[in-house]
């Protein structure tokens, strides 16, 4: 039960461990972006490059980037199979009815599947190698320009990161409520779906009412250490942004450049 | 010199009809090792939250180190009580050891520089250091308590105050908590208010004051209080579990025996009871 986490965060000492989590968000959110303007095979290769090169980098078993995959493989064939059969163009090998396979058709469909997997990679990369915490300070760094615009900020990274931190607390909490139910005769994961659905009530009905005891426990606890807001608080965990990060977003960049190169060949 | 001073309290839940507090008075000395001792409602938690301003009072005055408790002043009072609760998971802010211990300083506005140090001694303090990066998944709850107690040296207050801090622990972990309590309140000086059930942790106080329904009943040193033996389980220390347990039942219109059952006598009659239906 305690393994299925947000983030499936595994540490490490890495160049891509040790960068700034600022940096990484970004370069995530970049890479996703830059995706969209490969259109030819030379391209697909480029980013393909770029993304085994930051997973060498991470040193992370290879392994969890399949799996990463796994749980999307009936989406990504999906959208494959309708780019297959739906577009046109070029030689047409086979129809029937509004479907046909051509020769564009399976082109995109290499294509798609291609972008699916290295969004997958390259997010999988982030979450395995920046533990969820430092993505919650990334967040709140990031967001700060909507302070602004009175997005309560603080607020939101500190309700970000003590969910975090309950995540476990809670997935403790829900296996014992589940045994103890089970010593009164309860059956999870048997039955119809309406008994089933029937039998995540009795489980539902205590986690809630001590999450909110919890909440309420904390709330007091939180104020008789100080807390009165997120205004003036002065922070204990700090990122530095380094030399690996500017050598890193120069990499994305210069991918960029290329791209666009490439794509007019 | 008196550290906290509650003069003429009166107060109840908003929700309730009685009151909890009327015309309460108490003096707790610098320096003094306080326990409340009560039976459960006997209003102990209730006390302590007026003290720390959780709670505000309808009427009366609660004088905390020469600050006078206001809605202005709360801030400034609270700054010189650090509290330790009940359920060690529940007063865990920070997502790891350190980030605990930091979350009160943070919110003081210390400086980064400071904040490193006074974590860092404030850990090795209570032997927690080498945990500094263990989430609270990982802790027992009297390392949990621990960090809690590390969060509060940290802020350097002059009064701690524990609401049961040690009733969900281990025999083990209760010793390691109450060592680091005894330390602070004798080598540093600092006031300690615990309200316990437990005995072994009121007999390491000074003095020992037992409340009932809002009233303090019995003001003495805990010698004192202990001679009168069989009369604890009435003034609010633990009854054992199963005496408990046969007290709910009865509530609910069960009938038990009248004998006194050890823990397994109790689970030997409830499913001989049980299998009879």
């Amino acid at each position: 039960m305690g393994k299925v986490l947000l983030g499936r965060y595994v540490p490490g000492d890495s160049i891509v461990h040790r960068m700034d989590p600022r940096a990484k968000l970004i370069l995530s959110f970049f890479f996703i972006v830059i995706i969209f303007l490969a259109n030819n095979w030379q391209s697909y290769a480029l980013l393909f490059a770029l993304t085994i090169g930051s997973i060498l980098a991470a040193k992370v078993n290879f392994a969890f980037f399949i799996k990463g995959v796994r749980p999307l493989i009936w989406l990504i064939l999906f959208t494959v199979l309708l780019q297959i059969f739906f577009s046109s163009g070029g030689t047409v090998f086979w129809r029937w009815g509004p479907f046909n396979l051509s020769y564009y058709g399976l082109i995109n469909g290499a294509y798609v599947f291609c972008r699916f997997v290295l969004i997958i990679f390259m997010s999988t990369l982030l979450t395995l190698t920046t533990a969820p915490l430092e993505i919650a300070d990334a967040l709140e760094k990031l967001m700060m320009p909507l302070k602004k615009i009175k997005v309560p900020v603080y607020e939101i990274s500190l309700m970000l990161s003590i969910a975090l931190r309950f995540v476990p607390t809670l997935m403790d909490e829900t296996a014992k409520i589940m045994n103890a139910q089970r010593s009164r005769g309860v059956n999870f994961g048997e039955g119809s779906i309406m008994q089933q659905i029937k039998a995540v009530v009795p489980l539902l009905v205590p986690l809630f009412v001590s999450s909110f005891n919890r909440a309420e426990d904390l709330a007091t606890a939180m104020e008789a250490r100080g807390y009165r807001g997120g205004e003036g608080r002065t922070k204990y965990r700090v990122h530095y942004w380094q030399t690996g990060d500017t050598v890193g977003c120069a990499v994305f960049v210069a991918v960029l450049i290329i791209l666009l190169f490439l794509r007019h060949w | 010199m008196d550290i906290v001073e509650i003069k003429n309290l009166t107060f109840k839940y908003p929700q309730q009809e009685v009151q909890n507090f009327n015309n309460f008075n108490l003096k707790i000395k610098k320096g003094e090792w306080l326990a409340i001792i009560g039976h459960n409602g006997s209003g102990k938690s209730t006390l302590v939250r007026l003290i720390d301003g959780l709670l505000a009072p309808e009427s009366g005055e609660i004088t905390v180190s020469g600050i006078k408790l206001t809605p202005e002043s709360v801030w400034d009072v609270r700054s010189k009580i650090g509290m330790v609760f009940q359920n060690p998971d529940n007063q865990f802010v920070g997502a790891n050891v350190e980030d605990d211990v930091a979350f009160g300083l943070e919110n003081a506005a210390i400086p980064r520089k400071e904040m490193l140090i006074r974590v860092r001694q404030a850990l090795e303090r209570v032997k927690m250091w080498e945990f500094a990066d263990h989430e609270p998944v990982r802790l027992s709850g009297g390392q949990k308590q621990r960090v809690a107690l590390a969060g509060i040296i940290a802020l350097k207050p002059e009064i701690i105050i524990l609401d049961e801090a040690t009733s969900m622990l281990d025999p083990e972990g209760r010793q390691a908590v109450l060592e680091i309590i005894r330390e602070l309140n004798q080598v540093e000086h600092l006031t300690v208010i615990s309200i316990t059930h437990d005995i072994d942790e009121a007999s390491n106080a000074q003095r020992v004051v037992v409340l009932d329904d809002g009233k303090i009943v019995q003001d003495d040193i805990p010698a004192k209080i202990f001679s009168h033996g069989a009369s604890l389980v009435k003034i609010g220390l633990e009854p054992p579990f199963s005496e408990k347990l046969k007290e709910e039942l009865v509530k609910q219109g069960i009938e038990v025996p009248d004998e006194y059952l050890t823990k397994e006598g109790m689970v030997d009659w409830l499913w001989q009871l049980f299998s009879k239906q």
